[in-house]
This record gives structure tokens, C-alpha cells and sequence, in this order.
């Protein structure tokens, strides 16, 4: 066979691939369906990777090296990855996110070092083969590899608490920030000129690693979501560089199908909080000062268990309101079995979800869905809203900030113009919360001081065990 | 076969983009977790660049970067696509038998 056929068989082997990522992604928008969509991607992959063995450099190394020989280390890389990336998989719901964010840096890192092997290889052919279009293309590559590379194992360590979650800042923090990433983008732009100044090469990589970290240090826990998805956003952009830099149409558009996924996602999460990109990029959310409310003594009016459960019992529509708070008390599996006591006595039972409940998107269906609590329960905010005057009681478990009315009518609050789930205005609202103290922002929720509202202090899986056990032990009234 | 153009690529490029604007917008807020581990799977298609790379084995300072590179996509497609899986099981409608 000649070297035009397998060329052309490599290509067809990417044009399916193409196809079957677009089916993976189709698929994937529904429940039903979504599984097939994992098989779809998986198919994809192998056909890309098999395509790729047949590339005529590789093809090349076989023919004059041997098979074993030419292919050793890469099998050695693959089967590796492998042995690493099946623990991965194998995280605790909560720790999906750092996961997420590990992934995100592996993709950069990947990225930026075939975009340097390039430019040492088209290097040593002499100038003519860095061209201004090859160079700019592996910058743009490296500069978005190695900053999401830092960018994302800094949010990996943030969410794991390797290092502190709550914003690092410092004076002048934005502009060191900017100027460190003009800086990257000047030096880059001057080796697009010069191409064959290589020195100024792994400066232009210490500035875009530096710049990674520098970028994510101020970013507090709760923005997470948001730069998840903008992570997810470059590391696919570095992968459509990748493209360019290879001329690999395979590259481009699949690194485009995960680009433009990171940043509508990263669209979302910035809507749910009513706050713009520079916002979260450059704002320090946690540095807003706490509103003089917080002195001011206000009542609280409290209830138990019983007669959250008593509440509860008699209630035709309950809704529950989760928050990141619930996964971190590991309250879900007795949500479930309070679901299951409510759904036994004809009480209808639903979750409202927020958009950044969690600390990624969509995280806190998943937390929900593996308790085993069926998904057409699990409500979009838009969606439940619209129907909170008819709820009778509306639970809130580790949610604060998605919940406070202020966010709808005080200027002065922090969080105003974020869209809220209105748990005010059901008949009644249960809070399960440890004690007064304001939530991670440091914003009062007046919600918690509402006529309609009672308070049930303690551990959220605590209170929800007892609430579960008062249920039962009168069970079957009905 | 012929070299691409700096066109063709912003073409396909372009095109790609809103093909996945209107895909992802299609996806329901439920699955929006197991979308970005899917989409980490998928964007380690750089595992197709880094093979080409450690393949070719032109000098050894490039096979070991591309070889590091195999290695950081393989984790993220085996562990890319087992998690959502993973994840994508438990979403069920009803609970069975009750």
C-alpha cells in the first residue's frame, strides 16, 4: 500500500471520529440517551488514536526502527495514563470537581509541551520553518497550555484545601496580574519576529506558568464553578491551537466542542451569580465588607426536629433547597430517607437546584442523583420559582446565599441582582443551619429572620437523621 | 496530501465552535457535570498531536515532552470517560421496585 493511501485512511478515520464527538455531545442532552454519548466519545477516541498509528512519520519509525522499538514509549505513556487515570475516575462525588480541575491541567500541560517540542523541532530546521503563522500559533498554544496548566492545579488545589480557599490578596494585585501577562504577550509577540531568539522561549513559558497561578490565587471558594468552566474554556482553546500548530482538523474541532462547551458553562455560572467575567477574574469576591446589619439584633425564632417533622407530615408540597453545605455534612443519603418518609404519605416532594449550588456545574444534581433521588424531582431555579407561593414548606439544607431575599431588593447587599430561589415566599421555610453566623461571603441572609421562617440549629445530618426518625417512628398515620 | 491553509482552519474552527454553542446549549442543566468530564475526555483528542510527537522520535528531548504528553491525555480519556459514565448511571427517573 502506498504512503497516499493510509494518509487518506487517517483523515477518514478522523472525519468519523469528528462525527461521532458532535453524536457523544447530542446525546449527552438527555438522561435517556446520555449514556450512549459516553459510547459515542469513547468510539471516537479509539478511532482518532488508531487513525493517528497510521500517520506517515510513525508509519516511518516503525518501518526503520522495528515495531517494539518505535512504539515502546508511547505504549509505556499510554498504559500509564491509564494506571493513573482509573483512581481518578474512582473519586468520591464532593472531590469531582478537583478532579475536573486536575484534568483541565493534564489537557494544558499536554498542550504546551507538544507546542514546544514543535517549536524545538521546526527550530533546528533554521528559520524558514518558523514561520510568523507556525510561531504565532504554538505562542498562543503555550502561553494557554502552561497557564492552564499552573491556573488549573492551583483550583485543584484550592478545592482540595491543599491551600487556602478563601482569596489571597495583595496591593496592586490586578495590575502585577496584567502586566505579568502583557508582559508574556509582549515577549511572545517579539519571538513571532525573531523566531530564532530561542532564549526568549522559556521566558515566554515562565510568565504564562506564572501567570496561572497568579490568576487563580485571589479566586475564593464559591467563584469556583465559574472558573472551572473558564479553565475547561482554555484547555480546549489550547487543544484548537494545538490544531493549527499541527494542521490537524481533528484538534480543532474537538478542541472547539470542548472550548465553546467551558465558556457557555462558564456564561451560566456567571448569570446565576449576576456578575460579569473581569468581575470574577479581577473582583476578590471575598474582600466585599459585611453589611452594618450584622450588629443589629434581630429575632430568630427556632424550632426541633419534631416539629420540623410535624410540619413537614402535614404539608401537600415540600421543596428542598440543597446546598454545597448538605455534601459537606454528607447529609444526602438522609435526605433520601426523608424523601422516601414524605413520598410514603403522599407529600409531594421536590429539589431546587441553583446553578452554582456546588462547587462545579451541575454539581449538586449529581450529589443528589447518586443518594438515588429520581431526577425528574430535581427542579431548575427558573422553574420552581414560579411555583414557590403554592409550597407549603420549603427545606433549606446548607444553602445560604442562593437563598437571601436581599439579593432581589437591598443595593447595598454584595450579592444584589443575583437570581435566588424564593424561599420566602413558600408558607413556611425550614432552615437547618449550625448557628447564626453568616455564610462564607460574610452577607446576613434576612430570609433566616422572616416571620414564616424557623430555624432548626444543628448538624445538617443530624437534623435530618431526627427529622427522618421522628417520620418513622410514627409512620403509617396516613 | 496538500498542507492546510491558515483558512480552512479558521473555517473549520468557526464552524466547529457554534456546532458545539448549539449542542451545549441542548444539554439539560441536570448533566452539567458529567458534560465537562465528557468534554475533558473529548479535548484530550491532544493525544493525537503528542503520539505524532513521541511517534516520530526525532530527537530525544521532543519524543520525552511527547511522551509526557501521551501520558497527561491517556489519564484524562480513561479517566474522562469512566467518571461520566460513572456519574451518568445514577441519574435514574423512578426508583426500581418500591
Amino acid at each position: 500500500m502506498n504512503d497516499n493511501f493510509y494518509e487518506h485512511l487517517t483523515q477518514f478515520t478522523y472525519l468519523v471520529a469528528t462525527a461521532l464527538f458532535v453524536f457523544s455531545l447530542k446525546w449527552l442532552s438527555h438522561p435517556k440517551t446520555a449514556r450512549r454519548g459516553v459510547l459515542a466519545g469513547v468510539l471516537a477516541m479509539t478511532a482518532a488514536i488508531g487513525g493517528t498509528f497510521l500517520h506517515y512519520e510513525i508509519r516511518h519509525v516503525v518501518a526503520q526502527s522495528g515495531f517494539f522499538d518505535a512504539l515502546k514509549w508511547i505504549g509505556i505513556a499510554i498504559i500509564a495514563g491509564t494506571i493513573v487515570g482509573i483512581p481518578l475516575a474512582m473519586v468520591p462525588l464532593t472531590a469531582v470537581p478537583q478532579r475536573t480541575a486536575l484534568s483541565h491541567s493534564f489537557g494544558g500541560l499536554a498542550a504546551g509541551l507538544v507546542g514546544t517540542a514543535k517549536y524545538m523541532l521546526w527550530y533546528g530546521e533554521g528559520e524558514g520553518a518558523l514561520t510568523k503563522f507556525r510561531m504565532t500559533a504554538i505562542i498562543i498554544e503555550i502561553i494557554l497550555g502552561y497557564l492552564t496548566f499552573t491556573g488549573s492545579l492551583m483550583a485543584c488545589g484550592k478545592l482540595q484545601e491543599w491551600i487556602p480557599t478563601r482569596p489571597i490578596t495583595y496591593k496592586n494585585q490586578n495590575l502585577i496580574n496584567l502586566a505579568l501577562l502583557a508582559v508574556a504577550i509582549g515577549v511572545g509577540v517579539l519571538i513571532v519576529f525573531k523566531p530564532m531568539l530561542w532564549w526568549l522561549f522559556p521566558m515566554v513559558i515562565l510568565f504564562s506558568l506564572a501567570f496561572g497561578v497568579l490568576l487563580i490565587i485571589p479566586i475564593g471558594g464559591a467563584d469556583m464553578p465559574t472558573v472551572i468552566s473558564l479553565l475547561n474554556a482554555y484547555a480546549g482553546l489550547s487543544a484548537v491551537a494545538m490544531g493549527f500548530v499541527l494542521e490537524n482538523k481533528l484538534l480543532i474541532t474537538a478542541g472547539a466542542l470542548d472550548g465553546s462547551s467551558g465558556f457557555i458553562l462558564s456564561v451560566i455560572m456567571c448569570r446565576a451569580m449576576n456578575r460579569s467575567f473581569t468581575n470574577v477574574l479581577f473582583g476578590a469576591f471575598g474582600q466585599v465588607k459585611t453589611s452594618a446589619a450584622v450588629t443589629e439584633q434581630r429575632n430568630v425564632k427556632s424550632a426541633t426536629a419534631q416539629d420540623a417533622a410535624q410540619l413537614l407530615e402535614t404539608a401537600n408540597l415540600v421543596v428542598v433547597v440543597p446546598g454545597y453545605g448538605m455534601a459537606v455534612a454528607q447529609a444526602q443519603h438522609r435526605v433520601r430517607e426523608l424523601y422516601d418518609q414524605l413520598t410514603k404519605r403522599g407529600v409531594d416532594v421536590k429539589f431546587a437546584i441553583h446553578p452554582v449550588a456546588g462547587r462545579m456545574p451541575g454539581h449538586m444534581n449529581v450529589l443528589l442523583a447518586e443518594a438515588e433521588i429520581p431526577y425528574d424531582k430535581l427542579i431548575e431555579m427558573d422553574e420552581i420559582n414560579s411555583e414557590m407561593p403554592r409550597v407549603d414548606v420549603v427545606l433549606v439544607i446548607g444553602a445560604n446565599d442562593v437563598v437571601n431575599p436581599a439579593a432581589r431588593h437591598d443595593k447595598g447587599s454584595p450579592i444584589f441582582g443575583m437570581p435566588i430561589i424564593d424561599a420566602d415566599k413558600a408558607k413556611t421555610c425550614l432552615a437547618i443551619k449550625r448557628t447564626m453566623n453568616p455564610g462564607f461571603a460574610g452577607i446576613e441572609n434576612e430570609l433566616y429572620y422572616a416571620d414564616n421562617t424557623l430555624m432548626v440549629f444543628g448538624d445538617a445530618k443530624a437534623v435530618v437523621g431526627n427529622i427522618v426518625k421522628e417520620l418513622s417512628d410514627h409512620g403509617g398515620m396516613h | 496530501m496538500q498542507q492546510l491553509d491558515l483558512w480552512s482552519m479558521l473555517f473549520v474552527f468557526m464552524l466547529a465552535t457554534f456546532i458545539g454553542f448549539e449542542l451545549i446549549r441542548n444539554v439539560s442543566r441536570l448533566l452539567h457535570t458529567p458534560l465537562m468530564s465528557l468534554t475533558n475526555a473529548i479535548s484530550a483528542i491532544a493525544v493525537v498531536g503528542s503520539i505524532i510527537i513521541a511517534g516520530e522520535q526525532k530527537t530525544t528531548a521532543t519524543t520525552v515532552l511527547g511522551t509526557i504528553a501521551v501520558f497527561a491525555s491517556m489519564t484524562n480519556i480513561i479517566s474522562g470517560f469512566l467518571l461520566t459514565d460513572r456519574m451518568l448511571k445514577m441519574f435514574k427517573k423512578r426508583e426500581p421496585g418500591k
